[in-house]
């Protein structure tokens, strides 16, 4: 019995063993052909868009899109473990050693549930909410709620984006709920009608209302002309110069149709 | 050729006896993983701060935990009080009043349900329970409250489990001499049977709230994360495990060594419940 | 004035009867509320094609394969160590310091929260054996993870075969070894086999040690050593992110209906083999 259990360990493991050269999909060749991008959860789901748009250009690469948050994406490139890392925030330090290639820039939104008739938010009152000091609806006009506020964790690129851009040296108050990703921020403030979160424009859907801030819209116009002023790099890192199957992913998401992808994604392309 | 014999069968014992070694060698390697990675923060930041400090902020060298070690006890003791006497009256029920079929049927069926992910249980508490509590009585609905909800009915099934066991050992002669002193079967479970199966049946909880207390995926999804400690019921919280998910992947440096810190605080705190109730079982068996 | 105490009787049967019920119309309300959303949406298109759009669209294929392979490896891993420890435990040894010692490992193991093991897996062998997020480095922690479970019921398992039955294997001649290999283990092997179908339905709807050592990409894996998703993950991460209800509960239909049938098939093989022995 255990001779039929280890021989079926054996034979279990041995096609995986087989493959240990990275195949592709197709079975085919070389780890060339496989291009591994980690980092930021932000900046995830738009090189997973490029990705499956660059394979019907190029069936031969496949682009293997992992997250684990800037800071991890950093790291995995200096440790050469991944062939592209993902970033939502400028690079600090020691980090400076990686080549750093902006793809496009991102807007931070202020957004709130759909029933929420507030239209308009100024960044004190934006600083204000996260630093504790502003707790109730009605003190923004509306009903006697008490504001749900919803921020990333630690660590996060957009947290300290928006801590930067916004809370300017307040600190976020510690009964602010915390959630890990764009995505679960934004179905907090999609499901709780007294909430509010901040997010990447590029995930803004009608499931949440974005606001203005000082007046100014969260669009890609208002981030182009500069006039909505919290915005953030996009930023695709790489140990030296990139090269081959890298390269060419590259080049594609710098290229035309890669710009248009982000830019219907809600995101700002750079080379316009 | 008997000594051939013996000494296969020696090699043999020496293979098995590595392979029972293994058990005491992973957990001997993960301790020392976990403990040489978040030991130092210790040392280098203080006990006292970690453990007892009030304020989380590891990227600005703040490493204070103990918001989320009172969390993690509270939405604990909530599972506990919500879902114990529930699984114990279920478990008392099939014990002594459910027919031997009723008995083939309900506890197979118990242990399928067991097998429930805790992510189904964590999305099904944001689905419903949330807005429900968010609706009634207020706030947001990521709560103390509704974490425990969660976690009391996930221990459900671990609680019915082993107090079922612990019932079924009293003696069947317990209950016979209470019966025919005149006693009704209510009181003879509630004098005789419950009191004798005491030992196995406060097992049970700890060993619930030591499910509750590491349970992770489905607490992120209805607690809210907030890093105070919660004043009401209805306010949000972070525990422990949360804190470690919620962060691992972002973490470097001291960050997270911080987060292999909390873990050893969890570990001590679990061990140190199983220890009680690997005790208390055993203080039944003696008996 | 005291109460009559049949009265009392009756109230407290009818109120556990209650508890009973309530605790398994709860649990059973999860199976069904799961099923009745989810069922629309598992097609075979859903089984069989690969995400799109970050699993707005398409299938779960690939998270099939991945948790399948998890499933499948960690078990084959853990359990010729769980049954030898079991079989060295009760056959080949006495109550010693060490079989305490050795139980006392297998008890804290069993101890040890899901997060931790994602913890230990992640440092060791994720970063310090630098395997990365792989299905390597998910299988083999959650093969540490399932061991006490294989170890305990295989151990309840062997302890449960009659004496009797080693007594003539032996006086017929055969080793210590012969009898373990062709008497005791045939005759534990239904609730050996039990025990391994639990760790199977464990191992995969694990979300917190499997995210961390195993990692979520959303490619079919093609090697042991790449990353892959399982179904209890993806279900995680749709869940969280609201990307797609629907396909969140069809994913989550779609492995508690695996898990079920594990358990159904563990006690149903289980029925049978004590039939067939007795």
């Amino acid at each position: 019995m255990r001779i039929t259990i280890t021989g079926l360990l054996l034979l279990s493991v041995t096609p995986f063993l087989l493959g240990c050269g990275n195949y592709t999909r197709n079975g085919s060749e070389s780890r060339k052909s496989t291009v591994t991008i980690a980092g930021s959860t932000s900046v995830m789901p738009f090189s997973e868009k490029l990705a499956e748009h660059f394979k019907i250009e190029d069936p031969g690469i496949t682009v293997d899109v992992q997250g684990g948050g800037s800071s991890a994406g950093i790291q995995a490139c200096l440790n050469r473990t991944v062939d592209i890392g993902m970033s939502s925030r400028e690079l600090k330090g020691d980090e400076k050693r990686l080549d750093e290639l902006i793809i496009c820039h991102d807007g931070i939104a202020i957004v709130v549930h759909p029933q929420n008739p507030i239209k308009d938010i100024t960044l004190e009152q934006i600083r204000a909410i996260y630093g504790g000091r502003l707790r109730n609806w009605k003190q923004l006009g509306w009903i006697d709620r008490n504001i749900d506020a919803v921020t990333r964790e630690e660590g996060s690129g957009t947290r300290g984006a928006f801590e930067e851009l916004v809370m300017a040296g307040t600190d976020i108050h510690d009964s602010t709920m915390v959630q890990d990703s764009n995505g679960s921020v934004k179905e907090v403030v999609a499901t709780d009608p007294y909430a509010i979160g901040f997010i990447s424009l590029g995930v803004v859907d009608a499931k949440v209302k974005a606001l203005q801030v000082e007046g100014v819209a969260p669009n890609v116009e208002n981030i182009k002309t500069q006039r909505y002023r919290m915005v953030r790099p996009f930023l695709y890192l790489t140990m030296g110069e990139p090269e081959g199957a890298a390269r060419l992913f590259i080049t594609y998401v710098l290229s035309k149709d890669g710009q248009m992808i982000l830019k219907k994604e809600g995101l700002v392309p750079i080379n316009e | 050729m008997n000594r051939r014999l013996a000494n296969k069968e020696n090699a043999i014992r020496l293979v098995l006896l590595l392979f029972a070694l293994s058990s005491l060698l992973f957990l001997f390697i993960i301790f020392i993983f976990i403990l040489s990675e978040g030991v130092p923060l210790f040392a280098k930041v203080g006990v006292k701060n970690i453990t007892m400090g009030t304020r989380w902020a590891p990227t600005k060298g703040f490493f204070g935990i103990f918001p989320m070690i009172v969390s993690s006890f509270m939405v604990t003791l909530g599972a506990l009080v919500l879902g114990a006497p529930l699984a114990l009256g279920c478990s008392t029920y099939l014990s002594e009043y459910a027919g031997k079929k009723t008995k083939m049927v309900l506890k197979p069926s118990l242990e399928l349900l067991a097998g429930i992910p805790s992510v189904v249980y964590g999305f099904l508490g944001v689905v419903y329970i949330v807005p429900l509590i968010r609706e009634y009585l207020g706030g947001s609905g990521f709560s103390i409250l509704a974490t425990s909800l969660v976690l009391g009915i996930m221990i459900l099934p671990t609680i019915t489990s082993i107090s079922f066991d612990a019932l079924m050992s009293v003696p069947a002669a317990f209950r016979e001499g209470s019966l025919a002193m005149g006693a009704t079967k209510w009181q003879t479970v509630y004098k005789v049977v419950l009191p004798a199966a005491r030992s196995g049946i406060l097992a049970s909880f700890i060993l619930g709230m030591g499910r509750a207390i590491g349970e992770t995926m489905a607490v992120i999804m209805v607690a809210g994360n907030a890093l105070k400690i919660p004043t009401s019921l209805l306010d949000p919280l972070r525990t422990l495990t949360s804190n470690i998910a919620l962060e691992l992947a972002y973490a470097t440096g001291d960050h997270r060594r911080a987060l292999f810190s909390t873990g050893v605080v969890l570990l001590v705190i679990i061990m140190s419940l199983n220890l009680v109730a690997n005790f208390w079982v055993k203080r039944r068996v003696d008996k | 004035m005291r109460i009559n105490p049949r009265l009392i009787d009756k109230l407290m049967r009818g109120g556990l009867t209650f508890q009973a019920l309530f605790t398994v119309a709860i649990l059973v309300a999860i199976v069904l509320i799961i099923f009745v959303k989810g069922f629309p949406y598992v097609t075979t298109e859903f089984i069989f094609s690969y995400p799109e759009d970050m699993g707005r669209l398409g299938g779960i294929f690939p998270f099939l394969v991945s948790t399948l392979f998890l499933g499948v490896l960690s078990i084959a891993f853990a359990t010729p160590l769980g049954i030898g420890t079991a079989i060295y435990l009760t056959e080949y040894t006495k109550e010693s310091s060490l079989t305490r010692c050795i139980r006392f490992g297998v008890e804290s193991l069993a101890g040890i929260p899901s997060i931790i093991y994602g913890l230990f897996g992640f440092i060791f062998f994720v970063i310090k054996l630098r395997m990365g997020w792989s299905l390597l480095s998910g299988t083999l922690t959650i093969a540490i993870m399932v061991l006490p479970t294989i170890i305990r019921t295989s151990e309840e398992a062997i302890k449960a075969v009659p004496n009797n039955l080693r007594t003539v294997s032996f006086s017929l001649g055969a080793t210590k070894w012969e009898t373990v290999t062709r008497v005791i283990i045939p005759s534990a092997a239904p609730g050996i086999l039990t025990g391994i179908m639990l760790s199977i339905g464990r191992a995969v709807s694990e979300t917190a040690a499997v995210i961390f050592t195993m990692g979520s990409s959303l490619r079919l894996p093609a090697s042991i050593m790449d990353s892959g998703r399982t179904m209890a993950v993806h279900f995680y991460i749709l869940a969280r992110e609201g990307i797609s209800l629907e396909k969140a509960y069809a994913t989550a239909l779609v492995l508690i209906f695996s898990i079920l049938v594990i358990n159904i098939l563990a006690y149903y093989i289980m029925h049978r083999m004590i039939a067939r022995f007795s």
